[in-house]
C-alpha cells in the first residue's frame, strides 16, 4: 500500500529533483555568494548590488525592512525585500504544506508519514484526514504537530520547487491566493494562526527564520513598495550556511 | 473541568484533565477497552474511534475537543455486532492477533458512511494509517468489499 502511493507520487512529481534541490541551491548560493562573501545580495536578483552592503545576519534571523533603504531606487528595493520574505516562504516549515503534488511533506522535505494524500478539500480523504491526528496546537507527548485550521494550500498555491518569482505572482494574484487583496496578503502574514506556527513548530523541528512580526514587517513593506517580484531564477539573499529548502532555479514553465 | 460528551449514544458528564487524551478517558475512566494503545503518536491506527462520524486516533486527541460532540467507539458500532463490517470480518475470517481490527474496522466503517462503493485505491487511501503487523490486509479489504456488496 505504501509503495503504490510513493510509486504514485513519484510519477507525479519529480521526487529526485525536490530533494536534490537544496543541495543544488546550496552550491549555487556557494557559488553566488563565495567570490564576494555574504554581504552581497547578488543572488536575490539581477537587480544592481546596494550602494552598502545589506547587514549580515544568522541564518535563523531576519533583516529588517530598514536594511533594504540602500535600495535608492524603489521598484529594486520591493524586489529585494521580497527576496528576504522569501527565505521564510521557501522554508522548510512553510513548503511543505504547499505541496506541488497530492502528498505533503514533513522534516525538511521528506514524504509525510503515515502516508496521507490531498484529498478533495485540501484536507485528506475520509479515515486519513488531517485533523484525524493534527490538533489545534502541537501535541508534544507525541511529537504531533498542530495549529487550528490545520491542512494543505490548494495546488494552485504549490511552493515546493518553485522559486521567488513564481512564489511572489502567485501570492499577487487573486485568482491563485484566495481572493485577497494586497492589504488582505499583509493581515494573513502578519496575524494568520497557521502561518503563526512556522515559528512555533515545536519538538524538534526547526523554525522558519525570524519571527512572524518580523516575516509580517517585511511583507508589508514589499506591498507598500509596489509588491514587485523578483527575477526568474532568483534565490533568497541568504547568508552562506542558509538553506533555501526545496529552492532551485526555475528551468521550466509550473 | 466537567466535560460533556455522547459517548456510543449515552450523554455523559466527565470530570477529567482537558487534556487528557481520549483513549486514556475511553480505557481507564470508562472501561471501554475495545480500543486499543498502539503506538500512542497516531501513526498505528490502532485507537481509531469516531468524533461526530469523522476518525481520529484517540491516542492523540486531548478530551476537551470532544466537548459538546459525539464519540463512537468499536462499542457503539451496533448494539449487537451486526453492523454489516462486523458481520463481514467473522465471514471472512479476517483477524490474526486480532489487537488492530477495532481501529481496521472503525475506519472502514467511516468509509463506507461516506463511500458506500469504495473502489480498492480508496480502501487502501482511506486505511493507510491502520497497521496490521499480521499482514491481513489482503482479508480487510475482501471483508470492506462484501460489507459493501462488491461483487469479489
Amino acid at each position: 500500500m505504501r509503495a503504490r502511493l510513493e510509486t504514485a507520487l513519484l510519477g507525479a512529481r519529480p521526487l529526485a529533483s525536490a530533494l536534490l534541490s537544496p543541495l543544488l541551491a546550496s552550491a549555487l548560493l556557494a557559488g553566488l555568494l563565495g567570490a564576494a562573501g555574504c554581504q552581497t545580495p547578488r543572488a536575490q536578483n539581477s537587480a544592481t548590488a546596494p550602494p552598502v552592503p545589506l547587514p549580515v545576519v544568522p541564518e535563523r534571523e531576519l533583516r529588517a525592512p530598514d536594511a533594504f533603504a540602500v535600495y535608492s531606487e524603489r521598484a529594486e528595493r520591493s524586489r529585494a525585500l521580497f527576496g528576504e520574505a522569501s527565505r521564510v516562504l521557501l522554508h522548510a516549515r512553510c513548503v511543505n504544506c504547499h505541496p506541488s503534488g497530492d502528498v505533503p511533506l514533513q522534516r525538511q522535505g521528506l514524504l509525510h508519514d503515515p502516508p496521507v494524500l490531498r484529498g478533495p478539500d485540501d484536507r485528506g480523504v475520509v479515515g486519513m484526514e488531517c485533523t484525524s491526528c493534527h490538533q489545534d496546537q502541537n501535541l508534544e507527548l507525541a511529537r504531533v504537530p498542530g495549529a487550528p485550521n490545520w491542512h494543505l494550500a490548494p495546488l494552485s498555491m504549490a511552493w515546493a520547487g518553485r522559486d521567488a518569482r513564481s512564489v511572489c505572482e502567485q501570492i499577487k494574484d487573486p485568482a491563485r491566493n484566495g481572493g485577497k487583496s494586497l492589504p488582505q496578503i499583509v493581515d494573513h502574514a502578519q496575524h494568520d494562526a497557521l502561518v503563526a506556527w512556522g515559528w512555533g513548530p515545536g519538538s524538534e523541528r526547526e523554525p522558519a527564520p525570524g519571527s512572524q512580526a518580523q516575516f509580517g514587517a517585511l511583507v508589508a513593506a514589499w506591498v507598500e513598495t509596489g509588491a514587485e517580484c523578483p527575477a526568474p531564477g532568483s534565490v533568497p539573499t541568504v547568508p552562506l550556511g542558509g538553506v533555501p529548502a526545496l529552492q532551485r532555479p526555475r528551468t521550466e514553465s509550473p | 473541568m466537567s466535560i460533556h460528551i455522547t459517548i456510543n449514544g449515552k450523554a455523559q458528564q466527565l470530570d477529567v484533565d482537558p487534556e487528557m487524551p481520549l483513549l486514556w478517558l475511553l480505557r481507564d475512566v470508562l472501561g471501554l477497552t475495545g480500543t486499543k494503545y498502539g503506538c500512542g503518536q497516531a501513526l498505528c491506527g490502532a485507537c481509531t474511534v469516531h468524533l461526530d462520524g469523522q476518525v481520529i486516533r484517540s491516542c492523540c486527541t486531548p478530551a476537551r475537543r470532544a466537548d459538546g460532540r459525539s464519540l463512537t467507539t468499536i462499542e457503539g458500532l451496533s448494539p449487537d455486532g451486526s453492523h454489516p463490517l462486523q458481520r463481514a470480518w467473522v465471514e471472512q475470517a479476517v483477524p490474526q492477533c486480532g489487537y488492530c481490527q477495532a481501529g481496521q474496522i472503525m475506519t472502514a466503517a467511516a468509509l463506507l458512511a461516506r463511500r458506500p462503493k469504495p473502489s480498492d485505491a480508496e480502501i487502501d487511501q482511506s486505511l493507510a494509517g491502520n497497521l496490521c503487523r499480521c499482514g491481513t490486509y489482503t482479508r480487510i479489504r475482501a471483508a470492506i468489499r462484501k460489507a459493501a456488496g462488491i461483487d469479489p
